[in-house]
């Protein structure tokens, strides 16, 4: 047993389940606040948890468009679910976030920056869809023209152990989008979970220190082969969404018909943005005392959906559910490979579960391949 | 910090979203419910250190009320003495509209792409304005004024709904003298309006010039620049050598409220000054 030693980074080791309590225990003595899946409403919720008992063993999700339900899962499994409402952004960039506040002092105004608040954080079970959609909101927030210090302060603080997918669901389609249901990068440990173990990808110095005192084995061949295999069960599980030439499609079918179709169905709720993981579109809101002496302004998440998201003075050049829905699909699937490199969707279908009406990222891009537009 | 990712340093712009305090220094009313602020910042090094080009904004913060867009309309060789010629439309503005000379706000900026002046040298420069849209060419004007020898013929097409609409009158006769070609026609005139009336695009009609080696730098209503680049590629200016200035709500400045995107730029990075040619696949596309 190699119990006193720790396994060196990129190393793949195989624990017992009940190693990844004391995994906990060496977070919780490194000063993270554990954060995780675990059930609340009848949904799989991302909280803070004290132990390994707190995660959703033996609960999986029946998942389609506009549908959610807790269902028991096979073989009491930790992470036999995937992803539910939740995503790691209302931890990393929070819904409200206090920037400055406005003191009056002998008639002059002083401008009193927050200072960014930065809880240590240790994500645990992140999977690899939402990995990725951590480093496109890396993209949007630190690697822009300037970082944003209030995300800056909590992302440098974060232990992301991740959890690759050995279970689907039916809204998933990471593995059009190429980013699961194995995580390859961004992680300090990643787990898979095998019915006796866990096998762990060991990602960075700390997760590999995390390790300390369980008791870790090499992975064997046979090991590796019963991860790749539960893997690719999950590959195969999914839904479909062409990728190729995603942005010529969409920008040249901007004034295609089927945008009315959707805009028939679309409430213009915003569910869809709010559940969706790598949104990061903000506002502010202004608040004062009574005595005009002190004001505050917070950054608060906002929508694309919103009436007033593109208000310009008397107008809008957004007024319509179609212009909105329309915005909020070429960005995700083109605009966003044109400012940031990469597309903006992860393929976790959060948008699609969470939507009221069940409207279908993949089945409205298929819409415009099936019969594209006319050239006028 | 754990897993290997670049966490870049912070630069001095810690709080990108921090204003600074600003003095108004100065307040001429221009034209009915548009007003001049000249804005000077109170941290003296803050102010020796500002510096703009043609074309750019800032953001003004009115505690409370809450923080607009407004371009820059002096002279940049002055950076000093901010201009920022505001209409009173909505809330901030309205807010801002009360203060007095003294009083104080928020400030921070400069942001946003500014005119190709650059390209401008050697060549003939027509601009094209609508109502408070001359704000943000004013700046690329007086500094094309001060080395007049390097540039072309300057012409300035500008319109307004009324006469009483019209930014910057009294400097007409001088931008005249120094050698600007001045078009100006309203939309519905009074008895005693002289000039011209009709829309702005109708002033192509005025004018003749070398077109394929002109710069046409426009700014205005999305509706007006529409005709403006209709009557432009009329006359085979190419697409290249036109530039628009657009506006979207904008919340941040920095490129990560996601307000003011327009397809694939953020007008407060990419823009708001823009090249023609990069968003004609766009421009005019209903509710883009
Ligand atoms: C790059 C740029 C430069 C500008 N330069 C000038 C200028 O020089 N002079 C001037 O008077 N105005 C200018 N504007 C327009 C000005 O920012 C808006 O008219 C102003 O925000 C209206 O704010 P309000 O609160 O008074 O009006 P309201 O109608 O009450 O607006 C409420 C909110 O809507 C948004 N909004 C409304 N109109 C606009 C708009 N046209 N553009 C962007 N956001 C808007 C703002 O977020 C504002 O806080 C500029 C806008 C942009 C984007
Ligand atoms: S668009 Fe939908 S599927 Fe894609 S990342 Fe957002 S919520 Fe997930
Ligand atoms: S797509 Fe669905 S979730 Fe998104 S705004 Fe429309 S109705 Fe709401
Ligand atoms: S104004 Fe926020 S992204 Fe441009």
């Amino acid at each position: 047993m190699a119990t006193a030693s720790i396994p060196r980074v990129s190393a793949s080791v195989v624990v017992l389940k009940a190693a990844l309590q004391k995994i906990f225990e060496n977070l919780r003595a490194a000063g993270f606040t554990l954060v995780g899946p675990r059930v609340r409403d009848g949904a799989i919720v991302l909280d803070e948890i004290a132990a390994l008992d707190d995660l959703p063993r033996g609960w999986t999700e029946d998942k389609q468009p506009g549908r959610y339900r807790l269902v028991p899962g096979r073989n009491g499994q930790y992470f036999g679910f995937t992803v539910g409402p939740h995503s790691w952004k209302q931890f990393l960039h929070p819904p409200s976030a206090l920037l400055f506040t406005a003191r009056k002092s002998n008639g002059a105004w002083v401008f009193e920056p927050a200072k960014p608040q930065a809880p240590q954080y240790a994500f645990i079970g992140v999977r690899p869809c939402d990995l990725k959609a951590i480093a496109l909101q890396d993209r949007a927030l630190l690697e822009g023209p300037v970082p944003d210090p209030h995300y800056r302060a909590r992302r440098r603080q974060v232990f992301l152990l991740a959890a690759n997918c050995g279970e689907a669901a039916a809204t998933c389609f990471c593995t059009s989008m190429k980013t699961g249901p194995r995580a390859s990068t961004g992680f300090d440990l990643a787990l898979t979970e095998l019915p006796d173990g866990f096998l762990i990808d060991v990602g960075s110095e700390t997760g590999s220190e995390m390790l300390q005192d369980t008791e870790w084995e090499p992975a064997t061949a046979f090991d590796l082969g019963r991860a790749t295999q539960a893997l690719q069960r999950a590959e195969r599980q999914q839904r479909e969404l062409r990728t190729d030439d995603l942005p010529r499609l969409l920008y040249s079918n901007l004034e295609h018909p089927h945008w009315d179709e959707v805009a028939a169905r679309c409430l213009s709720c915003g569910n869809c943005t709010l559940a969706c993981p790598t949104c990061f579109c903000t506002t502010v809101e202004d608040s004062s005392d009574l005595r005009g002496q002190v004001a505050r302004r917070t950054r608060v998440w906002d929508s694309c959906f919103t009436g007033d998201f593109s208000q310009v003075h008397g107008g809008n050049t957004r007024p319509t559910i179609r212009s909105r829905y329309r915005q909020f699909l070429t960005h995700k699937y083109a605009s966003w490979i044109d400012q940031f490199g990469t597309v903006g969707c992860v393929g976790c279908g959060r948008c699609m579960t969470w939507c009221p009406v069940g409207i279908d990222p993949t089945q409205e891009v298929k819409a415009f391949r099936v019969s594209p537009a006319r050239p006028k | 910090m754990s897993q290997a990712i670049h966490i870049p340093a912070m630069t001095p712009a810690v709080l990108p979203m921090l204003p600074q305090p600003a003095v108004i220094r100065a307040i001429k009313p221009e034209s009915y419910g548009v007003a001049t602020y000249t804005l000077a910042f109170q941290d003296p090094a803050l102010a020796a250190a500002y510096r703009f080009l043609p074309g750019q904004f800032n953001m003004l913060y009115l505690p409370a009320f809450g923080e607009v867009a407004i371009s820059l309309s002096s002279d940049p060789a002055q950076p000093q003495a901010l201009g920022h010629s505001i209409r009173f439309g909505g809330s901030v503005t309205q807010g801002i509209g009360r203060l007095k000379v003294g009083d104080m706000l928020g400030l921070r900026g400069p942001y946003g792409s500014h005119w190709p002046l650059d390209l401008a040298a050697g060549k003939d420069v027509l601009m094209v304005a609508g109502g408070i849209g001359l704000a943000p060419l004013r700046p690329a004007l007086l500094t094309i004024l001060k080395e007049r020898s390097k540039y072309g013929r300057v012409l300035l097409l500008y319109g307004g709904r009324t006469p009483q609409d019209l930014l910057y009158t009294d400097e007409f006769e001088a931008w005249q003298k120094a050698g600007v070609e001045l078009h100006v026609s309203v939309d519905w005139a009074d008895e005693n309006w002289k000039g011209q009336v009709g829309v702005i695009p109708m002033l192509f009609y005025r004018i003749r010039l070398e077109y394929k080696k002109c710069l046409v730098l426009t700014c205005g209503p999305e509706i007006m620049m529409r005709f403006v680049i209709y009557e432009a590629l009329a006359r085979n200016i190419p697409r290249e050598s036109i530039y628009i200035s657009m506006e979207r709500n904008m919340k941040c400045a920095v490129g990560f409220c996601g307000h003011c995107q327009y397809g694939p730029n953020f007008i407060c990075q990419q823009g708001p000054i823009l090249n023609f040619a990069t968003v004609e696949p766009f421009f005019g596309k209903e509710s883009f």
